[in-house]
């Protein structure tokens, strides 16, 4: 294996490790909840995006439905909760193992679709899911579900004072979600992936098993991202169909990728950095009018990101990188 | 109501279709379309059905402009341009549900009189609403028009070949940009159309579009990318199966049929009913 390469891995992970440390102190002294706030649905939005980069980013099938998982992931451990008293942590872990079982079953018929035609069965699939939940009384119909908040637990996994746990339970999250991808990488799955992407048919003939392979990353990135989607129900207390299944949180998913650098270890993180403050506080400082201003300026800015760099804004690094060498 | 949705999905199908550009604010054309209608109805008193080749005409330098500012460049995007065009448009559109909720509020309005309005004609017993069956001529005389234009002009040959290697055409003096702006017009003016007759009887609002939108993906996907034809017999498949899964589930939940054949299509014939691509 090439020297250069377990070298730059290495320092992967101790940049990775690094940066955790300092995030992990941080809300030490930022005590203001609006901060913190963002800070969760940073990590947050940052563990979605790594989660969704497995699939789409590394090995190329690009779902734009991934909303399907996270409101999985959310109504599992809702309807576990309220309906019949199952703890989260356990919600969570069924949430997952459904996602993931439901991301195989469609994987099936759905892998044998190319490009746009993939694309949208993602989008139709996971609108048919929203429509269902919209209308399944049992489960809240369109209302959605109030989590009923009984204090503070770590049982439970409920915090009404204070937000810092679930700082915490992101930070571990995203760590998780980026650790995943970085072992992947370098794994026989991760070129497995890579070279599924580039050329299905030279993989296939080189012993990789394309469709096998594109069920894993189906898999893995289901299962995380449905786990965030558990997460999501318990900071938030109040789930409903539209927010956490809507065609727009599919998207919303993938941006912090794709503005970041599709198919890269850091730019899904580097992504949510940059995007996700900028959308809190467009929305809250010009939002608010109900007049559309933040719309303008938050379409705008996707825009412009997407059309200036286009290969992520993971680009501008490496650049300096090279030119430093 | 499906030859409506194939009107919609007319435009798409020349943007998404045939020139494999991905153009996620395809609705929010729709939505401008209703408002240049809506506007041209209470400032000028001029009918829809005649405001609709006006609009059409707007939404055509609309539709040219949109693509020489914002997605000529997202072409040019070497790594993942699928999802760079993705994101450039959909960011476009976010812009103009800003733009419709800054200028136009986002209140519901409506085209109150106009010549067609709830006005009913009874065909061998059948009462149709005379809006969508105007809708369903225009319809069908905008695919002839697009299967004619996309056959047998120079123009259409020159889109096809331009989409198949731009690099080759550059040699034989076509400029690509130029068609494309063309098509990226004419795939909007075709939306402009079916806006000015939708504008007629449903409510005008910023997010209008989002709902037609992917309905109109799917039509166009059912149909197979490349294929007029199939967008138009996608158009008549998605209309039928929404008014027979409306007998049978409740109306909310009329679109799962449409989606769930998409999904039986697909998986049956990967490519779509038609398509080439």
């Amino acid at each position: 294996m090439d020297k250069n390469f377990i070298e730059r891995r290495r320092r992967d992970l101790i940049t990775a490790a690094g940066l955790a440390a300092v995030a992990a102190v941080v809300p030490l002294f930022v005590k203001d909840v609006y901060v913190q706030n963002i800070m969760v649905l940073t990590l947050m939005y940052a563990a979605l995006s790594q989660s969704w980069n497995i699939l789409s980013g590394y090995c190329g099938q690009i779902s734009l439905g991934h909303a399907l998982y996270f409101g999985l992931g959310a109504y599992t451990t809702a309807l576990l909760f309220t309906k019949f008293g199952v703890l989260p942590w356990f919600g969570m872990i069924a949430g997952g193992v459904l996602a993931a079982a439901i991301a195989m079953a469609l994987g099936y018929p759905f892998f044998r679709l190319g490009g746009h035609y993939f694309a949208i069965a993602t989008i139709v699939i996971a609108e048919i899911g929203l429509l269902l939940i919209q209308n399944w009384d049992w489960a809240g119909a369109a209302l959605g579900i109030d989590i009923p908040v009984r204090g503070d637990s770590w049982l439970k996994f409920q915090f009404a004072r204070s937000k810092l746990p679930y700082f915490y339970f992101a930070l571990v999250l995203a760590c998780v979600a980026w650790f995943v991808t970085w072992w992947l990488e370098d794994s026989k799955w991760g070129f497995w992936w890579r070279a599924v992407k580039d050329n299905p048919e030279a993989a296939e003939s080189l012993g990789v098993v394309v469709f096998n392979s594109k069920m894993g990353a189906a898999a893995v990135s289901a299962f995380l991202v449905a786990v965030g989607g558990s997460f999501y129900a318990q900071f938030v207390s109040y789930i409903d169909p539209e927010s956490v299944m809507g065609f727009q949180f599919s998207l919303l998913m993938a941006l912090p990728a794709v503005l970041g650098g599709i198919g890269t270890l850091w730019g899904p993180l580097l992504g949510a950095v940059i995007l996700i403050p900028l959308t809190e506080l467009t929305r809250s400082y010009i939002g608010g009018s109900g007049r559309g201003v933040d719309l303008i300026v938050y379409g705008t800015l996707i825009m412009l990101i997407a059309l200036a760099r286009p290969e992520g804004l993971i680009g501008l690094f490496s650049r300096r990188k090279e030119a430093a060498r | 109501m499906g030859l409506l949705y194939g009107l919609i999905a007319a435009g798409l199908a020349l943007i998404f279709g045939l020139m494999d550009v991905v153009n996620f604010a395809h609705g929010e054309f729709l939505m401008i379309a209703m408002y240049v209608t809506f506007f041209l109805f209470t400032f000028f008193a001029i009918d829809p059905l005649l405001a609709a080749p006006l609009v059409a005409a707007a939404l055509f330098v609309f539709g040219a402009v949109v693509y020489l500012v914002v997605v000529r460049f997202a072409m040019r995007a070497k790594a993942n341009i699928g999802m760079v065009q993705i994101f450039a448009t959909f960011g476009l559109a976010i812009v103009m549900r800003g733009l419709a909720q800054l200028f136009f509020t986002p209140d519901y309005r409506s085209v109150p009189h106009s010549w067609l309005g709830s006005k009913t004609v009874s065909l061998g017993g059948i009462f149709l609403p005379e809006p969508q069956l105007v809708g369903a001529l225009v319809s069908i005389a905008a695919f002839g028009a697009l299967y004619l234009f996309i056959n047998r002009t120079d123009f259409g040959r020159a889109l096809e070949a331009t989409r198949e290697d731009p690099g080759a055409v550059a040699l034989v003096g076509i400029d690509k940009n130029r068609v494309f702006a063309l098509g990226w017009g004419l795939g909007a003016a075709l939306v402009g159309l079916a806006g000015a007759i939708m504008a007629i009887f449903f409510y005008i609002y910023p997010d209008v579009g989002a709902s037609f939108a992917l309905i109109a993906y799917v039509t166009v996907a059912l149909g197979g990318f490349g294929s007029v034809f199939g967008a138009f017999a996608g158009g008549i498949i998605v209309g039928l199966v929404e008014a027979s899964t409306a007998l049978i589930l409740p109306p909310s939940l009329k679109s799962v049929g449409i989606y769930a054949v998409y999904l039986l299509v697909v998986f049956i014939r990967p490519r779509g009913l038609f398509g080439s691509m």
